[in-house]
């Protein structure tokens, strides 16, 4: 186990980047704690395989170091890194069985056959695949094979941290949530660090102490599950985090006073800086229907179950809110008013109020 | 709802038809000849099954029988392994797959007859641009017009020559199916490059190692054209192999009775020894 130190990082495939639009990954600092669980979030192509592929050393990157407990091992082979990895499709050796899939990465570096077979029990154990161990892996379904894969990894009891790369994408979906609450129950009991690639946010949220969100090639919020959904730094992880996703405004800022559609909106505290594109983020679970406020019209009431998304047009710009009873028709003329705690203005795309205090 | 009725025939006919021309009436006729002896005239006797009986007490049959396995043994345990080297150290992506695959495939390109004439002229003791190397450049004494070994070694190496693209290209292609991750997967577990290729690639080559051998097997045993222009089946009989002997005893001899039990035996030969092949290279999967 270590704390895992990212450097300076950059990376490009190209050999000879001219700009910042050639990095796959643009100047990435950043700590991750031993023992700690990790989600990495972000859409398609916005760099998150390429940074796990660095930290597990398939990739070297163009600049910058990594460190695992201030040991740079930026130019070790993945072999020599003491990681682990779980890729999108299972990998397994299709002609051994479950039992020498296991124990493969431990013969590989010549542990004697007792430690081997106590460490093979032990994992088999706490995938639930102990009745499996004789099998022939080839004729495992998608999801076992995925655990195989799983264990592969955590079989080594020195390994620094295991790494998924959106290891449920081939699994059935009512066979994901059982082995995602397998991966957080192996967490606690292994107590590696671990680092769950994915864009889909329930996974990442439901996985991880610690989120982190990327967009091209960069990081844009770290923070727990709840520091996310309530106070996303950029508007990107308003936008991406939560369903609906934070209502996005175009709003004008004037004398100090926010200005939307010809209104003056109240927003959490102090706004910082000046100038730039300002916006207004709130999100749908803090829009109410109310007697004053902004004038909009009805455009669509979707019934999700627990509750139901409004979505209504303020002039040209759609504003979603989550209520318990949609007792609205489309079509309606409501008004609608925002939560002043939670409302927040974003000055090129980041943040720019303080919290009240 | 089930549709109780013969239509599906019609579909079934034309095909039936072309296989009926162009395979089963052929070898009813091969059939008909075997059990029965002629003196010309178009005048048949019966037989019966003393032509097969004759054909497979015959050293005759044994020898050429014998030259052929040794020979299919050789270029099968020669082009497998050095087909699933070459494919091994060719490049997966670039410039250089399109000029690796067509140099491979070129061989195979060339008409058999046409193979078996460059080589011929290719290893001439003083013509050819081989002969000439070995017998005066490095005074190694190799004629296989004269040596049955030399002729041998010429044979064999003709057909790896010819035929191992084939073992590669399909190697190549099962090796190209790999995806990435099981890669990167064996290098985060540590496997050695031995470890890799035991694993991961001859597992996952494995069914395209199978039609190589299958195809490489039927071709070798069933090999006529090149041998016979190179050697014509010489010096002496030490190339002849079945099907030359074959044709000899047919167009030769014009023993059209023993040359037609011959060729039901030769073709039962082939038919099982392929069935074995193929039933104890497939026998893992079915379980």
């Amino acid at each position: 186990m270590a704390k895992i130190t990212l450097s300076n990082l950059r990376h490009s495939y190209l050999s000879t980047p001219s700009g910042p639009q050639d990095y796959a990954l643009k100047e990435i600092d950043l700590d991750w704690q031993d023992g700690g669980a990790y989600a990495l979030l972000g859409p398609s192509g916005c760099g998150k395989s390429t940074l796990l592929n660095i930290i597990s050393g398939l990739l070297t990157p163009s600049e910058g170091r990594i460190l695992f407990d201030d040991r740079d091992v930026t130019d070790l082979p993945p072999d020599q890194r003491n990681i682990a990895q779980v890729f999108q499709f299972p990998v397994i050796y299709d002609t051994m069985t479950v039992r020498d899939n296991l124990a493969f990465p431990l013969r590989n570096r010549g542990v004697d056959e007792a430690k081997i077979a106590e460490r093979v029990a032990e994992i088999a154990e706490m995938l639930d695949v102990v009745e499996m161990l004789d099998t022939r892996a080839a004729h495992l379904s998608p999801d076992n094979k995925q655990k195989i894969s799983m264990g592969r990894g955590l079989v080594r009891d020195d390994v620094n941290v295991v790494m998924f790369d959106e290891p449920l994408t081939v699994i059935d979906p009512h066979l994901k949530w059982k082995l995602r609450s397998k991966l957080k129950e192996l967490h606690q009991r292994v107590k590696a660090t671990m680092i769950y690639v994915t864009h889909d946010q329930t996974e990442a949220l439901t996985f991880a102490d610690q989120v982190v969100v990327m967009q091209d090639g960069e990081i844009v919020q770290i923070g727990t599950p709840v520091e996310l959904f309530e106070r996303p730094q950029h508007t990107f992880v308003g936008h991406f985090i939560g369903s609906p996703g934070m209502n996005i405004l175009p709003v004008l800022e004037q004398d100090g006073q926010i200005m939307f559609d010809g209104q003056n909106i109240a927003v959490e505290g102090t706004i910082t800086g000046a100038g730039g594109t300002t916006e207004l983020g709130v999100r749908p679970e803090f829009v109410t229907l109310s007697d004053t406020g902004l004038p909009a019209r009805v455009r669509k009431v979707s019934d999700v179950g627990r509750h139901a998304v409004v979505d209504a047009m303020v002039g040209d710009t759609s504003i979603k809110a989550v209520v318990d009873h949609a007792d609205v028709l489309q079509g309606a003329e409501v008004h609608l008013a925002f939560r002043q705690d939670q409302t927040r203005l974003y000055r090129d795309g980041w943040i720019a109020t303080e919290a009240a205090q | 709802m089930k549709t109780e009725n013969q239509r599906a025939w019609f579909f079934v006919l034309p095909v039936l038809l072309l296989v009926a021309f162009n395979a089963l009436v052929p070898i009813m006729t091969v059939v008909n000849y075997s059990v029965q002896e002629t003196f010309g005239n178009n005048v048949f006797f019966w037989q019966g099954l003393d032509w097969f009986e004759q054909i497979l007490r015959s050293d005759r049959f044994h020898a050429a029988l014998g030259r052929q396995f040794l020979f299919t043994f050789l270029i099968l345990i020669i082009e497998i392994p050095l087909g699933i080297i070459i494919a091994l150290s060719m490049p997966r992506k670039g410039i250089w797959v399109p000029v690796c695959l067509v140099t491979m495939a070129l061989p195979m390109l060339i008409p058999w007859n046409v193979v078996g004439a460059m080589w011929n002229i290719f290893t001439l003791p003083k013509i050819g641009l081989l002969g000439y190397f070995m017998n005066d450049v490095l005074g190694v004494n190799y004629d296989m017009t004269q040596d049955p070994l030399a002729a041998w070694i010429t044979i064999i190496v003709m057909d790896v020559w010819h035929w191992t693209s084939l073992v590669v290209l399909l190697a190549y292609a099962g090796l190209v199916s790999i995806p990435d991750a099981y890669y990167q997967a064996a290098k985060i577990d540590g496997a050695s490059p031995w470890k890799v290729f035991r694993y991961i690639q001859l597992p996952k080559m494995k069914t395209v190692l199978t039609i190589a051998i299958l195809l490489r097997f039927m071709d070798s045993f069933n090999i006529y054209t090149e041998p016979f222009v190179l050697t014509g089946g010489g010096p002496g009989n030490s190339t002849t192999l079945l099907s030359i002997d074959l044709v000899k005893i047919a167009l030769g001899q014009f023993d059209l009775g023993p040359a037609a039990a011959m060729s039901l035996i030769y073709f039962a030969i082939t038919l099982l020894v392929s069935w074995l092949f193929y039933t104890l290279m497939t026998k893992d999967d079915a379980k």
